[in-house]
């Protein structure tokens, strides 16, 4: 073989590093600023994304300067209501991961207990072990974690899976990183009921509800992604619309957003196509009106409302 | 044909090499992986050059990124078969393949199989030849 492996050139360890540089090259100042730029507010949860893309890329240059350096681990927990982005992060943080050298390939794979756990006895294993397969090399995402763990059946299979997790976590760090995710106070009984996930999860971060402010961005910035924008009175509705929307069940966070600003789109649509009678120009094809925000049942009293009406 | 070489089953790919290592069997399972080939564990005690069905220690892998996966089952498999031949091969199913592009062993039982080439004279001079396993000669001692 011709190349020449990576241990046996740091035996002249180097003395000089050009931080910047080093850092591009792993790629992670463009992921960072990415991650600024694309997701908004959530200000605990960018530190410590950078906070942990630092660590690694020192980790990675005292590698190179022989300086004692440990495998660091990377399995971690992220604590949210529904739709604050938890699942955007994982997939940023894989790049980040992957762009430092410390998973070797960079996918995420995204599951929930029903991927992990089987239905009868010897269904488990495979199931989880399959699962663990395609997960190497990069990010093994398990959504609403507590649902492995059901304390009232002793017999459960999830206790099957949770411990061939625990093993792969603790064996194979340098193969694959965990991330588990789900809902705060069931993370924390969870946790509680389970320590063998909390001593092996170096990083917990938690994902804060955003304020009416930031949603009212977020939307804009999903409009503008889609070629829309708000009239200024559309705007004005929208943040009414916002009020109203997080004091309704069912709220959830970025993810109600979404959803609404595509129920936007669609009475925007219609309202165009209602006349048909006139000549189009691009304003209109892009300037959502207050009717098309002030449409929604929200402003009724929201969907339960509308069914105990009906009812 | 050279069936063995010393007391070694000389089968597939890098089998007249010392036997890999599993950072290199890794390697090449990556390679594997990496042209998108699905990579298969089987294993046998009976390694007749002629017995191309070996059993499948699961199914096909096709939708792995990294070798490590592959390498959980192997270790499985081995702790299984130790007493085995074990070996891993890559099925490339793309249009005009859809072959075995790659095979090699990676277990191999403490006391090998070996072979002899038995000739039979038959009538009007024709000759027959067959591939007789040795009886394992020195595993009664
Ligand atoms: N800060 C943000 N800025 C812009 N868009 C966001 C932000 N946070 C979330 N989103 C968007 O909201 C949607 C839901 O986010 P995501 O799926 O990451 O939430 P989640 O926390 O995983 O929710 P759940 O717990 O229900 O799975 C996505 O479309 C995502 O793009
Ligand atoms: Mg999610």
């Amino acid at each position: 073989m011709l190349d020449v492996p990576h241990a046996t050139t740091t035996d002249q360890s180097e003395t000089q590093f050009d931080l910047r540089k080093e850092a591009e090259a792993a790629g992670i100042t463009d992921t960072l600023q990415q991650l600024d730029r694309e997701l908004i507010g959530l200000k605990p949860v960018k530190n410590r994304v950078r906070q942990i893309a630092s660590l690694l890329l020192i980790e990675r240059i005292r590698q190179r300067a022989g300086l004692a350096s440990a495998p660091p681990t990377l399995h971690m927990s992220f604590t949210g209501n529904p739709g604050t982005g938890k699942t955007t992060v994982a997939l940023r943080m894989a790049k980040i991961l992957h762009g430092l050298g410390f998973v070797r390939r960079g996918q995420v794979i995204s599951v929930t207990r029903d991927d992990l756990v089987g239905q009868y006895i010897g269904h488990t294993a495979p199931k989880t072990k399959e699962i663990l397969k395609k997960a190497m090399g990069g990010v093994l995402f398990i959504d609403e974690a507590y649902y492995l763990h059901r304390p009232d059946n002793e017999r459960d299979y999830g206790q099957e899976s949770i411990e061939i997790l625990l093993q792969v976590m603790e064996n194979q760090r340098e193969d694959l990183v965990v991330i588990l995710a789900g809902y705060g106070e069931r993370m924390t009984s969870f946790f509680a009921s389970n320590p063998g996930f909390r001593s092996r999860i170096a990083h917990h971060i938690e994902f804060p509800d955003y304020a009416e402010a930031e949603l009212l961005v977020i939307a804009e910035l999903m409009l503008k992604e889609r070629g829309y924008r708000f009239s200024a009175a559309a705007r004005e509705a929208f943040e009414k619309y916002i009020a109203l929307r997080r004091t309704q069940p069912f709220f959830s966070n970025a993810r109600s957003i979404r959803n609404a600003v595509d129920r936007i789109r669609l009475r925007q649509a219609d309202r165009l196509v209602s006349d048909l009678n006139r000549m189009l120009d691009v304003a209109d094809l892009e300037t959502i009106d207050p009717a098309d925000v002030l449409a929604s049942r929200v402003f009724n009293g929201g969907a339960a409302a509308e069914r105990s009406v009906k009812a | 044909m050279k069936l063995t070489q010393g007391s070694k089953l000389t089968q597939g790919c890098f089998s007249y090499l010392p036997d890999l290592t599993d950072e290199q069997i890794t390697s090449q399972v990556q390679y594997c992986l990496s042209n998108g080939w699905a990579v298969n564990i089987e294993f046998t005690d009976d390694p007749h050059p002629r017995n191309t069905y070996w059993e499948m220690w699961g199914l096909p892998m096709f939708d792995l990124q990294d070798a490590a996966g592959v390498m959980m089952e192997l270790a499985e498999c081995r702790r299984v078969y130790g007493d085995r031949y074990i070996r891993i091969s890559g099925f490339d199913s793309s249009h005009g393949w859809e072959s075995v592009r790659i095979s090699f062993l990676v277990n191999r039982p403490p006391q090998e199989a070996e072979f002899e080439l038995v000739r039979q004279e038959g009538a009007g001079r024709a000759i027959r030849y067959t591939t007789v396993r040795k009886p394992a000669a020195h595993a009664s001692q």
